[in-house]
């Protein structure tokens, strides 16, 4: 019996090679071939020269990260921070109210508020930066019911505002969602339990809920923060035609200005951030 | 539970702000007159328009092609590395890196590219975007799988294996049948986010005949037409159906395995 035992695993553990090696070999290698090779050589620009007619002089030098801690592109990383942050802030400030209301939903009607949150989620991107040029723009929708009302007309386009209010219109429902469930999975009977106690609804919310559904929170910032901070099409759309955030530098410097080791620098710096951010989310996650 | 009144406010706003920009859109591709800002009349001569421009033909068709190869490339790779993860490793790195398309910011990713291809001197177009599509389509396809799998019964395999069946039949006669539903789900969301992608697509096109995204982005960039509203009425309509579609079809498909 014991021989027996020890002869079977042999070809058990050749199958795992086998199995391993089947079934990781070809993703991992696209993944290695189009992800990490390219962030390799972009992580490497950072440290070249740019080429006369773009590319790169493979010249070592520092000059890109001197460039980097340069006011006005420093300012322009602030601007994007300031401005994905307050996405956020009023992503979470509209997001809450609606998640914690669908989770009380009756069922039928949950499903349906759900879909109905999604849904312009899964429509073309550009086309709903369109619609928002449509209505701000001069003699666009806004414009023409204020104009009923003696107003305007207001140049409502290229604000700082404005970016808010298409990333926001992107982005909302990757708030709603993990805030959603976060909530949703509350136990009932904690919220009852509380009222029955003696608590006002405000309070109940304010030490039960709320402090319950921190996950949530985190990761709906977190998932409205980061394509918000890397944004460079709605910037670009509705912003006008200043670089105000990262990504408009980012694409300027790969695809107009041609300095791709500048752009290299720009993109770790925004991997940095993000990194950090996560890092941080991370840790409060813990603890919460 | 008593709930305040004062909560609905933000609640309908959602779904005002969320709605408004896309009704009116719509209306205004009815538009019988030249202008997207002021409605003089119902017409349809816009979707006439719409039919006879070349270029958004071939944006239609260079789409279709960029999401069906990236899908096809996409589900493969991901379903195997899905399997892969989650029976025959343990290692966190590797599942970080497996998610990793799909967490980076689509920027950053298109810029890795496009200093990759040029790297290679890979001449740009359609099939540089297939590729750089199925890279994050397939971390997609991967996650989509893995809950599958997670919370899947392995007895059965184990059983195949104590059988004598190796890791390949064992796949495919015990663990794929299981998975079909998280991997038609999974296709399906690739197939709707590479349809959709302009940021990586923008970046790895080259000089080469456009996807729809790049082709829109282009008009809108001269000015607001009622033509570009029929587009987005259609595209709407498209991807309305499919989110409807593809929800109805992973409640069966999960109503099925579940028998």
């Amino acid at each position: 019996m014991k021989s027996e035992a020890k002869a079977r695993p042999a070809p058990r553990v050749r199958g795992r090679r086998l199995g391993a090696f089947v079934f990781l070999s070809p993703g991992l290698t696209y993944l290695v071939v189009l992800l990490l090779v390219p962030l390799g050589l972009v992580l490497s620009y950072t440290v070249f020269q740019r080429g006369r007619f773009g590319g790169v002089v493979y010249e070592f030098t520092t000059e890109n990260f001197t460039r980097l801690i340069d006011p006005l592109y420093l300012g322009v990383v602030g601007n994007s921070l300031r401005i994905a942050a307050l996405t956020t802030l009023i992503a979470l400030l509209i997001g809450y109210p609606t998640a914690y209301l669908i989770a009380q939903l009756p069922s039928r009607w949950k499903t349906l508020a759900l879909v109905a949150v999604v849904l312009p989620f899964w429509t073309n991107f550009i086309i709903r930066v369109y619609a928002w040029i449509m209505l701000l723009s001069g003699p666009g929708l806004v414009n023409s019911a204020l104009g009923k009302l003696g107003l305007g007309p207001y140049e409502l386009l290229y604000h700082e505002g404005t970016i808010v209010t298409g990333l926001l219109y992107s982005y909302l429902p990757l708030m709603v969602l993990p805030l959603y469930s976060a909530i949703e999975r509350l136990d009932p009977q904690l919220r009852e339990a509380s009222a029955n106690l003696g608590a006002s609804a405000f309070t109940t919310f304010r030490k039960v809920t709320l402090p319950l559904s921190v996950p949530g929170v985190l990761t709906g910032c977190l998932f409205v923060f980061v394509p918000s901070f890397g944004n460079f099409v709605i910037p670009e759309m509705l912003g006008g035609s200043k670089s105000t955030m990262v990504g408009n530098l980012i694409r300027d410097q790969f695809l107009k200005a041609r300095d791709w080791p500048f752009g290299s620098t720009l993109a770790l710096a925004l991997i940095a951030v993000l990194v950090a951010l996560l890092i941080v989310q991370a840790w409060a996650a813990r603890r919460a | 539970m008593r709930r305040s009144k004062l909560l609905y406010v933000p609640f309908w706003a959602t779904y005002v702000f969320l709605y408004l920009p896309i009704l009116v859109l719509v209306v205004m591709s009815f538009n019988s007159g030249d202008s997207a800002y002021t409605y003089e009349g119902f017409s349809l001569k816009w979707y006439g328009e719409l039919a006879g421009d070349e270029r958004i033909r071939t944006g239609v068709v260079n789409t279709l092609v960029v999401a069906a190869g990236s899908t096809v490339i996409a589900t493969v790779l991901g379903t195997l590395l899905a399997v892969g993860l989650a029976r025959y490793t343990r290692s966190k790195t590797l599942d970080a890196l497996a998610l990793m398309p799909a967490v980076l910011p689509d920027l950053v990713l298109a810029i890795g590219l496009l200093v990759f291809y040029s790297a290679i001197q890979l001449t740009l177009g359609l099939y540089s975007v297939t590729l750089a599509h199925a890279l994050f389509s397939m971390a997609f396809v991967a996650a989509v799988v893995r809950t599958r799998l997670t919370g899947a019964d392995t007895s059965l395999e184990e059983a195949s294996r104590d059988l004598g069946a190796g890791p390949v039949v064992t796949f495919m006669k015990v663990t794929l049948p299981q998975l079909t539903p998280g991997i038609v789900a999974g296709a399906l969301l690739a197939f709707t986010l590479s349809l959709d992608e302009f940021v990586i697509a923008f970046f790895t096109i080259g000089n080469a005949e456009p996807t729809l995204p790049i082709v829109i982005y282009s008009m809108v960039r001269f000015g607001v037409t009622p033509k570009i509203n029929a587009l987005a009425a259609i595209l709407l309509l498209v991807s309305f159906t499919a989110v409807i579609a593809g929800q109805r079809m992973t409640r069966i498909g999960e109503s099925r395995a579940q028998d």
